[in-house]
């Protein structure tokens, strides 16, 4: 075991792929001998060679375009895009090819491989370095999207993300990078896609959330206990494919539901679970169900604090369902 | 030209060889005084950051000439489609320092404000210099767009699209040169190969034995100058832009120069940028470059430039001043500018983040209603 932050979690998980399989490639913009411009990749190409951890031109669509080249014939390609904001030239190599790839060709064709991007707020980003685009790709069938919010799960899915057989986004909170540290296991160890995982039990309130709301959500939770409120957090980890009925159970659990993310409301995933709860345990619930999100505006830079949720925003909805 | 088919004019003695711009001695004074105020604006936003005032911002310095003699073959009427790398076009053209402090603060004042990541600045006036946008190349095949709308008003002006070595491998770049080329638009696409894209190097960034020779397959004109000689830039802007003004289409120039610096304030260079080669360039600096020029012209001394630096120094510290008084933007900046007219569900979470900012007593809520 050693405590680890998120980021050399991440940085962990794929020295282990890496050694465990000659087939696995890091590759990206400035991933090579800078070692990416978060460090997630710092050291591989020291360790492994500029043969599997390199630098590519600087082109999206031409980094996703080639990962599933590779990842046809018989290499397992783990690629970085720079920023999720820098995503969208590869969109139609995800969206288009990636994902549809095993079922146009009836399962002859498969592309496994992961797609590493930071993802979120909190660093005074602006526009263009600061997004949650996780709600793009959610709807997108074929695609898997798995976004940790801790340096255990950060591993663990990471190196379950590699060994998948369909492509995976995975989204990292890059504001939890070197604010979060735990303890992490040494070598391979798995944490299963598509299981969420409770963050704190409660009876009271069940607040939803994923990546970088995860610490805020509890955060809240604590104010919220202080006030006789005990919520069960849930900390969603892999977004597609969901786990529906860890999402129910939950949800049953207490009958009251908040819904927490930093991405816009409208169309957001926060709509998904409420319609899932709606459709299927619409009489459990004593409350309805509240949404505490980022706005429907791009992401500011200077005020980013207004637009990023934050404890104050997800207690108010915390108490609002609770006093209903 | 040089041996390598590059074109440059300043001789290493400071004289010139027969590709002379021509020049009047004052424009050639703006240059000066506009690479150092540039220099002056990197300084300053260095110590800022450091200091914690700002967030970031990118270093310029190696790049003076190339950013500086290109503005100087535009008019005002002329469109800059620029990259974040280029206070020396903006500040050229009569931007002020104390707008583009305003955007390095993100405060109230700041044309795009306070949204926008520090060294994204948009401006309409003196020039029209386009807002600019993080994901790169996106802008090349745009300048294409407004280079259509001149040609269909028959207009005498061009659009300048600039970007870097890198920029070239996006899908913006290809579109845009094709198109281009195709239309025959008034475009200068301009290609500052700072020989990196962060840590990049240019020889993974291209296979080409240049830049500029990219443009003979899209069927334009292509040129490659060295960028850190203030007037071969000018020279061979001047005439894509004499060229695109008459109808004659675009070139694409590759001005071939050096990054002296980190690709931001965030970046450490030295990680990666081999120190030989650092110095090598340190020793073909684009400042002193053009001094040796204007010395032999008698237009200037050791003390000229301890003049202007100073005079520099003090224009952009006091414009950092000015931001850094000017406050924050209010809370309805946030919600502003989606659309023309504000939507119901939009202003509906304006309204709460308003009522929430003023229930928790923040200042940013001031006391009135939500004014959107
Ligand atoms: C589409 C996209 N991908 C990645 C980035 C991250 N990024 C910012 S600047 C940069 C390098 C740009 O290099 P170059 O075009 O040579 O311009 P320079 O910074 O050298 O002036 C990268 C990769 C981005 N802004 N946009
Ligand atoms: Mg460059």
């Amino acid at each position: 075991m050693a405590n680890l932050t998120l980021i050399q979690a991440v940085n962990d998980g794929l020295k282990t792929a890496m050694r465990a399989d000659p087939s696995v490639l890091v590759f990206g913009e400035d991933v090579g001998p800078k070692g990416g411009v978060f460090l997630a990749t710092e050291g591989l190409t020291k360790e492994f060679g500029a043969g599997r951890c390199f630098d590519t031109p600087l082109s999206e669509d031409g980094i996703v375009g080639a990962a599933i080249g590779m990842a046809v014939n018989g290499l397992r390609p783990v690629c970085e895009i720079q920023f999720q904001d820098f995503i969208f030239p590869a969109f139609d190599q995800i969206v288009s090819e990636a994902a549809k790839l095993r079922y146009r060709s009836g399962g002859q064709y498969t592309a496994p491989m992961v797609i590493r991007t930071p993802y979120g707020g909190g660093i005074r980003g602006g526009l263009y370095h600061s997004q949650s685009g996780e709600a793009y790709f959610c709807h997108t069938p074929g695609l898997k999207v798995v976004i940790p919010s801790t340096p255990y799960d950060a591993k663990g899915l990471l190196l379950a993300s590699i060994a998948d057989p369909d492509p995976v986004l995975f989204l990292e909170p890059k504001a939890l990078y070197r604010t979060v540290k735990g303890e992490v296991p040494e070598g391979q160890y798995t944490v299963d896609l598509s299981t969420l995982r409770t963050a704190r039990e409660g009876k009271s309130v069940t607040v939803f959330c994923y990546g970088a709301m995860v610490p805020v959500c509890l955060k809240a939770a604590d104010q919220a206990a202080e006030k006789g409120i005990e919520c069960l957090v849930v900390d969603l980890r892999t977004l597609l494919p969901l786990d529906e009925e860890g999402v129910l159970e939950a949800a049953k659990q207490t009958g009251r539901v908040v819904v927490v993310h930093e991405a816009p409301r409208f169309c957001g995933f926060g709509g998904e679970i409420s319609a899932i709860i709606a459709e299927n345990a619409i009489e459990y619930m004593e409350a309805p169900i509240a949404r505490v999100t980022g706005f429907d505006t791009p992401f500011p830079n200077t005020l980013e604090h207004h637009y990023m949720p934050d404890d104050r925003r997800v207690l108010d909805a915390i108490e609002h369902v609770w006093n209903y | 030209m040089s041996a390598q088919g590059m074109l440059s004019v300043i001789e290493p003695d400071g004289g010139i060889n027969g590709h002379d711009p021509k020049m009047s001695n004052e424009a050639l004074l703006h240059c000066y005084r506009t690479m150092l105020r540039v220099r002056a604006f990197d300084d300053v936003c260095l110590k800022l950051q450091r200091a914690g005032r700002i967030g970031f911002s990118i270093p310029n310095k190696g790049v003076e000439a190339t950013q500086v003699g290109a503005a100087s073959a535009l008019e005002k009427t002329d469109w800059i489609f620029p990259s974040y790398r280029d206070f020396g076009m903006a500040l050229y053209h009569g931007i002020s320092p104390v707008d583009m402090m305003h955007n390095m603060y993100g405060n109230a004042a700041d044309s795009a404000k306070g949204r926008q990541m520090p060294v994204h600045f948009s401006f309409t006036e003196p020039i029209k210099f386009f807002s600019i946008s993080s994901p790169i190349g996106t802008h090349i095949i745009q300048a294409v767009g407004a280079a259509y709308a001149i040609q269909r008003r028959k207009e005498p002006h061009v659009v300048l699209a600039s970007f870097g070595d890198g920029g070239t491998s996006s899908l913006g770049f290809h579109s845009g040169l094709n198109f281009a080329a195709v239309w025959k638009s008034p475009v200068v696409f301009l290609c500052q190969n700072n020989q990196w894209a962060i840590s990049c190097p240019s020889s993974q960034q291209t296979a080409s034995e240049s830049y500029a020779i990219k443009a003979k397959a899209y069927g334009m004109p292509g040129v490659k100058v060295d960028g850190n000689d203030l007037l071969a830039v000018r020279r061979a802007v001047g005439e894509a832009v004499e060229r695109a003004r008459k109808g004659g289409g675009p070139t694409l120039i590759e001005a071939f120069t050096f990054r002296m610096g980190g690709h931001s304030t965030s970046d450490d260079p030295t990680r990666y940028v081999p120190k030989e080669l650092l110095l090598e360039w340190e020793r073909k600096d684009p400042v002193a470059n053009f001094e040796r020029f204007l010395a032999k012209k008698k237009l200037w001394d050791p003390a000229a430039r301890e003049k202007i630096a100073a005079e520099s120094f003090a224009e952009i510290d006091a414009a950092a001043k000015v931001a850094e008084a000017t406050p924050r933007p209010g809370i309805e900046t946030i919600f502003s500018d989606v659309y023309r007219d504000v939507p119901q569900h939009i202003r509906r979470q304006g309204q709460a983040a308003f009522d929430l900012a003023r229930r928790k007593g923040d200042a940013a809520a001031g006391d009135g209603a939500f004014p959107l």
